[in-house]
């Protein structure tokens, strides 16, 4: 009898335990959040309609970026980088912080600047209402766009005066840094881990070549370099350095990068020219100019 | 592609029929050039579907225009050979086999009389097939691009629609473009890039109209089309997103004939011409990109060689007595959405001894009686409706009206024109390689009184339809 009892209690007891944990173990087990069907995007004034961008999106996207928003278009095999995943909302370009999502300004201004060095181009010939429907038609693709709000943007302190000295502590802190183990110490792009990077789809992703031109990645300005490095570019090597940089410091390095832009002209590398050091090292890169176009050294 | 050569042979055959229907389809096969169409090369270059820079192949999107503009450069600083696998090769190639009708009524044919001495309608249909254009373009280095267009005929008898070279964003500037060779004019109403495939509606009758001396008798001195490829060097700019273009182009005299050939009575060859553009695009809501703009082309043709030999024959390049003749125009370019209207406004003026075909040096004593610098008025709606990106519904409705008469003996409405075309393109499908469309058109063609009827005398009507099926594909 009192074994029965024994054994009811316990039935009970693994009932009262059981029960509830087969229940999280349903709740575990229930689909994950599905991509919103429709979708809005706000940029200024601007509302983005997703129905009326799914038009454009089939009319220009799809090639590259595939009719799922994977990434695998039917050129995907072709481009390098590979388009993006937006299946994954995993974006490069954003005024927020690394892990969040972008705002929809974000995207908005990632169409209309496009990516140099990749098959992405502007999409500045489109209109704004055009834009901001594709931006909301490429929230639909995910669901990190239903169970996550966009980061707060960061904020940019205003840039402080040019300075000789801001230059010279940015190439410090570049060194400190270890910038040059990707971008090369003349920042071309070449330094000794560049040939052993990969992004998010582990695919070889090369680092940007200052040399090149003048626009990064993200933008031509001073406050969208600096963005870039204390938001990093997710999905790629290139890490945040907000927890790490104070933003004084950011700025001396916005600064120096723009010393390494020699062919394109600048206030900051004219400064750096203004020194007789800048001036021999300046020149001494122009000699050794490489152009990937092919045109040849031009002294 | 230039439909236009596509059809060249057929209309040599119709001819025959009549001189004043000959006079007309003449005009048509003189003009004849070809184009920049679509290009899969880019397609393939930049992996990107036909539809990004085309709203309906060969018609442009405003983002293929801006991509066009920019010298065939998407602006990533990936648009250089370098850039490219050395197995790309920039080439794409088109054609379209077809099946056709054409019947035209009062038609000058033999009859018991003897020659041309009735008329009757003439009906003529069956399988065919245009002519071929191969599109070479893209560039050459960064800000530098090229545009080569070897085009035949159905025949295969080859020539060169399109040659030139562009300097592209001179001095890092877009409103500093350099084009030499022989190109399309800035043109917002591409003939190149017409929608339209059939003999009838496969040009634009505006482009190519000239006044008519008198019933029977076509224009006899000079040939121009304004969607005739030209010969020259073209100033172009644009603001970056390509709201703002402007151009303006010196071109030589020959309508883009080598050689210094004018293409008829070969004097032409000494005299330079003008041709100005300029337009201004901008976004209303939802409703999508409106631009307009206007157009003009200032030309001078010789009136008689200043050499001839072997008997009376013009030694090509040496015509004198230039006199002028203009065209200009205004276009709307208007989008609700999926529907998209093209209104254009067209006027054009010669000078009278070119229209009366009498030499300058002449004087008023050498003109006709009664002659007068005929000019004339025009109009053109082209409407789309773009259900998607694989289908594309079009209708364009044309009309011509002479305001002044070559001579005072010629009835009021010598030359008028009126145009109709409709019908519809289907892309089965829309890829980053190659394109396809299925192609069903109808056009017809009324050409008031620019015939003498064998039986009666009077000036009778010319017209023309063609009804057109066509698979219409390019690689």
């Amino acid at each position: 009898m009192r074994n029965m009892l024994i054994a009811k209690l316990g039935l009970l007891i693994a009932l009262t335990f059981i029960l509830p944990a087969s229940t999280l173990g349903q709740q575990a087990d229930q689909p994950a959040a599905q991509p919103a069907k429709h979708m809005e995007s706000h940029i200024g004034n601007l509302t983005g309609d997703s129905d009326a961008g799914r038009l454009l999106y089939f009319r220009y996207c799809w090639g590259c970026h595939g009719p799922h928003g994977d990434g695998n278009g039917e050129n995907a095999p072709y481009v390098t980088p590979q388009p993006r995943n937006f299946v994954a909302a995993t974006f490069k370009c954003r005024s927020t912080p690394t892990g969040t999502l972008p705002t929809d300004e974000d995207l908005y201004n990632s169409l209309k600047r496009g990516f140099n060095f990749t098959n992405m181009p502007s999409w500045l010939a489109l209109t704004s209402q055009e834009r901001a429907n594709l931006v909301a038609f490429i929230k639909t693709f995910s669901p990190r766009w239903v169970t996550e709000k966009p980061g707060t943007p960061i904020q940019i302190p205003a840039e402080p005066a040019l300075t000789i000295a801001s230059i010279k502590h940015g190439g410090e802190l570049f060194q400190k840094l270890e910038c040059w183990k990707c971008h090369g110490q003349e920042g071309r792009g070449d330094g000794p881990s560049a040939s052993t990077l990969t992004d998010s789809n582990d695919q070889p992703i090369r680092p940007y070549n200052f040399t090149s031109t003048n626009r990064s990645k993200c933008g031509r300005t001073n406050p969208e370099l600096y963005k870039i490095f204390m938001t990093g570019l997710d999905g790629t090597p290139m890490p945040s350095f907000a927890d790490v940089v104070k933003p004084e410091d950011a700025w001396d390095l916005v600064h120096y990068l723009r010393t390494l832009q020699y062919n394109n002209p600048s206030p900051e590398l004219a400064m750096w020219e203004s020194t007789a050091e800048g001036k021999a090292i300046v020149a001494a890169k122009r000699v050794a100019k490489y152009t990937e176009t092919g045109s040849g050294v031009k002294p | 592609m230039d439909v236009r050569s596509m059809w060249g042979s057929r209309r040599r055959s119709r001819c025959r029929t009549t001189l004043a229907g000959s006079a007309v389809l003449l005009l048509v096969i003189l003009f004849s050039c070809s184009s920049a169409s679509a290009i899969p090369a880019f397609a393939r270059k930049y992996g990107m579907p036909c539809s990004s820079c085309h709203e309906a192949w060969p018609k442009l999107s405003p983002f293929g225009q801006q991509f066009k503009d920019n010298g065939y450069q998407m602006g990533n600083d990936r648009d250089a050979p370098i850039f490219q696998s050395p197995a790309y090769w920039p080439i794409a190639l088109r054609i379209t086999p077809n099946w056709h009708l054409e019947h035209n009524e009062n038609t000058i044919v033999d009859g018991p009389g003897g020659p041309n001495s009735t008329t009757a309608t003439v009906t003529t249909r069956g399988f065919d097939f245009t002519g071929m254009d191969f599109l070479t373009a893209g560039t050459l280095a960064k800000n530098f691009s090229f545009l080569l267009v070897p085009s035949s005929d159905e025949t295969g008898a080859f020539h060169f629609e399109s040659v030139n070279v562009r300097f592209d964003n001179l001095f890092g500037s877009t409103w500093a473009n350099i084009k030499v060779g022989k190109f399309e004019l800035d043109n917002l109403l591409s003939e190149k890039r017409i929608l339209a495939l059939s003999s009838n509606g496969g040009f634009y009758q505006n482009y190519h109209f000239q006044p008519w001396l008198a019933p029977g008798s076509p224009s006899p001195s000079y040939v121009f089309g304004l969607g005739d490829n030209q010969l020259g060097i073209e100033w172009m700019g644009h603001s970056k997103n390509d709201r703002t273009r402007v151009s303006a182009a010196l071109l030589q005299g020959t309508d883009g004939n080598p050689d210094f050939q004018s293409g008829i009575g070969g004097a032409a060859g000494r005299g330079y011409e003008g041709y100005i553009a300029a337009s201004q695009a901008f976004e209303i809501g939802s409703l999508g990109l409106q631009r307009v703009g206007g157009f003009a082309y200032f030309g001078q043709a010789p009136t008689f060689p200043q050499y001839t030999q072997n008997d009376g024959a013009a030694i090509f390049g040496t015509g004198i007595g230039n006199k002028p003749y203009y065209r200009a125009g205004f276009i709307g370019m208007w989008y609700f959405k999926k529907l998209d209207f093209t209104t254009m406004y067209f006027y054009g003026h010669d000078n009278v001894f070119l229209a009366t075909g009498t030499q300058s040096n002449l004087g008023a004593d050498g003109l006709p009686t009664g002659a007068h610098a005929p000019s004339w008025n025009g109009a053109l709606i082209e409407t789309h409706y773009t259900w998607s990106p694989q289908l594309v519904l079009i209708n364009r409705y044309e009309l011509i009206r002479m305001k002044q008469q070559t001579l005072d003996t010629n009835p009021g409405d010598l030359g008028n024109v009126d145009a109709l075309t409709f019908g519809f393109r289907y892309y089965p499908f829309i890829n980053t390689r190659a394109g396809f469309a299925f192609h069903n058109e109808y056009s017809i063609v009324w050409n008031r009184k620019v015939q003498i009827s064998p039986t009666t005398g009077l000036p009778i009507d010319l017209t023309s339809n063609s009804l057109f099926f066509g698979l219409d594909f390019i690689f």
